[in-house]
């Protein structure tokens, strides 16, 4: 049976965690280890930490933060942001990461999509997609944090990359993102239906209910959201209950395996 | 000691790390002397069921996986380490597995995403596995893979529901395999691993 996963995603920075409004405006909500083991003790079934931070000499902190998640959490969590060749991946996949997600990179070198599957396997291999909608219901694909249209149809590149070998992808509406106005279930619904690999709908999650939608409207496999978690407005386990009782099969929150 | 076969594929630490939290000590190794003084041994395995058995074969691993295992000594087969120990799979037609157990992993059905990602339950068709004390029936355990095994019922100690009863953990004797990742499986994936090191410890 298809159960849906609850995935809180933490944005870092220089090795701390924030999370913008439409990408601008960062709020500090804390140290990244220490969330995401809260997460994994609240019955999170995943955490994807996305790396923002500009510099290239950025590598060292972010193989560290893996390494110390690894110590700390015994769920699966990826890691993207500045991932572009199968070394950087290697790096991170040995620190202790499960998978990492790949976004400009891919774009820019489709071929890395397989390069990353055929050494260490699709199952490790989350190509991430940001989404802005064009004005008759279809969406391009865009870089560099929303900035950069591709000139690319969604649904044409989600489906390359899981030929390619993408084991998941990790989808985000740019228009949503940061609003907390819902997901684009438009959107996600109709990249589920395009793909075979699971897909993890993101961007816009301001309320529980949203959530929802993105498992039953969207059709969504994990549902990720980052403020309404770090703030302390939500806890992984009410957005469990909410998907419970909306009638969404979700491993329930940890105290009731 | 546990070793944990170390032949360049796969989360390692990840392996590594789900048995230290239970206080193993625990090597990530492809040393035969020191193999073959571990009190347990596991075959990780992430990734392409043929990759697996050619770098498997490479580290020159398959064989002495296969006496390990016919000595008794526990030995615990994880994801692809579980179907590499089957005869072959159709991941990857002509390679053969270790033969270990009869039967083959077969590609997930369509109709449910591919692979299956996620946490499932576990349906215990066989009750008393040493290595499911205080896991309950319906327990969830975390699951990634496109392919799975099927094989004779009797070595079958629990599945998990995706379109299919799928094999989610076997046992013959001191051998077991389990499809899910008891490393990521949270508390439960804690409570496996204690299970397999007692086992280990009783030797």
């Amino acid at each position: 049976m298809k159960s849906v996963r609850v995935i809180p995603c933490l944005d870092v920075d220089q090795g701390r965690v924030v999370k913008g409004v439409n990408f601008v405006g960062l709020r500090d909500a804390g140290d990244p280890v220490e969330l995401a083991a809260r997460y994994d003790a609240e019955g999170a079934d995943e955490v994807v930490f996305l790396d923002i931070t500009a510099s290239s000499d950025n590598r060292e902190t972010i193989t560290e933060l893996a390494r110390k998640v690894a110590e700390e959490v015994y769920i699966p969590f990826t890691i993207g942001g500045g991932v572009r060749s199968v070394d950087d991946a290697r790096l991170l996949l040995r620190a202790g990461a499960d998978k990492v997600s790949v976004n400009s990179a891919a774009v820019h070198r489709p071929g890395l999509v397989s390069d990353l599957a055929a050494a260490f396997g699709s199952q490790c291999v989350v190509v991430a997609i940001d989404a802005k909608s064009n004005e008759d219901m279809t969406w391009n694909v865009y870089i560099n944090g929303g900035r950069e249209d591709v000139g690319r149809d969604v649904v044409d590149w989600a489906t390359e990359v899981a030929d390619l070998g993408a084991g998941e992808i990790l989808l985000t509406s740019m228009d949503g993102d940061g609003t907390r106005n819902g997901y684009d279930l438009e959107l996600t619904r109709t990249v589920v239906e395009a793909v075979q690999v699971p897909v993890i709908a993101s961007g816009g999650v301001g309320t529980l209910d949203h959530l929802v939608n993105g498992a039953i409207d969207g059709g969504a496999d994990a549902v990720l959201a980052a403020s309404i978690f770090h703030f302390g407005e939500h806890t992984v386990r009410e957005a469990k209950e909410a998907l419970l009782a909306a009638g969404v099969m979700v491993r329930p929150p940890v105290d009731e395996l | 000691m546990i070793a944990i076969l170390d032949y360049g594929v796969g989360n390692l630490r990840s392996a590594q790390k789900g048995f230290e939290r239970v206080g193993a000590e625990v090597h990530l190794t492809a040393d035969r002397g020191l193999i073959a003084e571990a009190g347990g041994v596991v075959l990780p395995g992430v990734g392409h069921f043929g990759a697996c058995m050619r770098e498997l074969r490479a580290a020159k691993l398959d064989d002495l996986a296969c006496s390990v295992i016919e000595s008794g000594v526990p030995f615990l087969g994880i994801c692809i380490g579980m179907q590499m120990l089957f005869e072959g799979s159709e991941e990857a037609p002509g390679v053969d597995g270790l033969g270990v157990l009869p039967g083959q992993a077969l590609l997930l059905p369509d109709g449910l995403p591919r692979p299956q990602m996620q946490w499932n339950q576990l349906s215990i068709e066989r009750e008393g596995s040493p290595l499911l004390a205080g896991i309950k029936n319906r327990s969830w355990m975390y699951f990634v893979h496109s392919y799975a095994v099927e094989t004779e019922p009797d070595l079958v100690v629990a599945t998990c529901e995706y379109g299919i009863d799928v094999t989610a953990m076997v046992e013959q004797d001191s051998l077991w395999a389990t499809q899910f990742h008891p490393e990521k499986s949270g508390e439960l994936g804690r409570t496996f691993a204690e299970n397999f090191y007692s086992q280990v410890l009783g030797q």
